[in-house]
């Protein structure tokens, strides 16, 4: 009747959803393709044959809708930050932010004198992972996604905040 | 044709202005009045003996609170004949009034000035009367003052963020006259 063979091996893994949830966030981040500086030609480098960030399951994406995480790789003008917040607001929770580099880091070479330079990306938005190097080898820029992945595995999504407040006020309404 | 030979014909043709030759250095230039640059660029490109038909750049220069000068310097290029000048002139910082200096424009002689007048503008604060369309070129519209100014001070906040590192505490002036 059936041509396969049955081992009895496998078939079921024991886990719970948080963990799965975690597992399968931390296996597909998709960061957003975009870079300001010359970090990006490192970020580009990482992505390419060499060091092949997709064997991470990491690819980017051409649209803030479609991104996981920002890395913010090189250096933030003034100018830029206004499209940097703006795009952060654009991508779908949950989102992370790499900050790539000495300057996206604190401003790098630029702390004292670059009037034109945001002293460090954290001004505008949160940020989850920093990468030192003025620019970070593709190893750190590695290094630093590995870093969010165990960020992300050993996370405990609570319920937003705001879901809490609205059931509160649900069962507020209920009992009076 | 000789640098020497190029200022015997500019000074033949604008025997009202006051034009000095500056050999020193390497490169001579020639320092003529504010208020003769426009015309004196019209010559130079017009003339057939020279035909500077290109001008490569327009450098501002801030000399600081004791010299209390700016320079402007252009480098001007006769793609025909071969010939290079760099013409410069020297201003006062700030007016009498105390607002930000101004020069005749030369956009409409070489359309390459119009970029470089505006970044002049933009970073050195340097006015060009009669130029077209003087707004900043780098920086966003709503920046205060012009930062290569040796004047210059940095914005507390811009948009919200703090500018300086120390997160928005102001520091002494600096002691250095030359960037009081």
């Amino acid at each position: 009747m059936n041509d396969r063979i049955k081992t009895g091996d496998g078939g079921i893994i024991l886990t719970n959803a948080e963990d799965l949830m975690n597992w399968a966030r931390l296996s597909s981040l998709w960061p957003m393709g975009f870079g300001l500086a010359c970090c990006a030609i490192e970020m580009m480098a990482t992505y390419a044959a060499n060091y092949d960030l997709e064997r991470f399951g990491i690819m980017p994406r051409p649209s803030p809708r479609q991104s996981d995480v920002m890395i913010v790789a090189g250096t933030v003008t003034f100018k830029m930050a206004d499209r940097i917040r703006r795009l952060y607001e654009q991508m779908p929770e949950p989102r992370y932010v790499i900050s790539m580099g000495s300057c996206s880091n604190c401003g790098g070479p630029y702390w004292e004198h670059g009037y034109h330079v945001v002293k460090g990306v954290d001004r505008i938005i949160p940020v989850d992972v920093y990468v030192p190097g003025c620019p970070p080898r593709p190893e750190a820029l590695i290094g630093g996604f590995m870093k969010l992945q165990e960020k992300i595995r050993g996370k405990q999504e609570a319920a937003p905040e705001l879901f809490l407040e609205m059931e509160a006020a649900g069962q507020q309404a209920v009992l009076s | 044709m000789t640098f020497q030979e190029i200022t015997d014909i500019v000074t033949s043709q604008f025997p009202e202005y006051i034009i000095s030759p500056d050999t020193k250095n390497l490169q001579p230039a020639l320092v003529v009045p504010v208020q003769g640059i426009a015309g004196i660029c019209r010559f130079l490109h017009e003339d057939a003996r020279l035909y500077f038909d290109y001008l490569a750049c327009i450098t501002a220069i801030d000399n600081g609170a004791v010299a209390d000068t700016m320079e402007l310097v252009y480098n001007l290029t006769s793609i025909p004949y071969g010939l290079d000048l760099t013409l410069k002139i020297v201003f006062p910082r700030n007016t009498a009034e105390g607002t930000l200096p101004s020069v005749p424009t030369v956009s409409h002689i070489w359309r390459t000035a119009d970029w470089h007048e505006r970044e002049a503008f933009d970073l050195m604060g340097i006015t060009f009367e009669g130029h077209p369309d003087l707004r900043r070129i780098l920086l966003p519209e709503d920046w205060e003052g012009h930062p290569l100014r040796k004047d210059y001070n940095a914005q507390e906040r811009y948009h919200g963020i703090y500018v300086r590192y120390e997160d928005g505490k102001l520091l002494e002036p600096s002691s250095d006259p030359d960037r009081a």
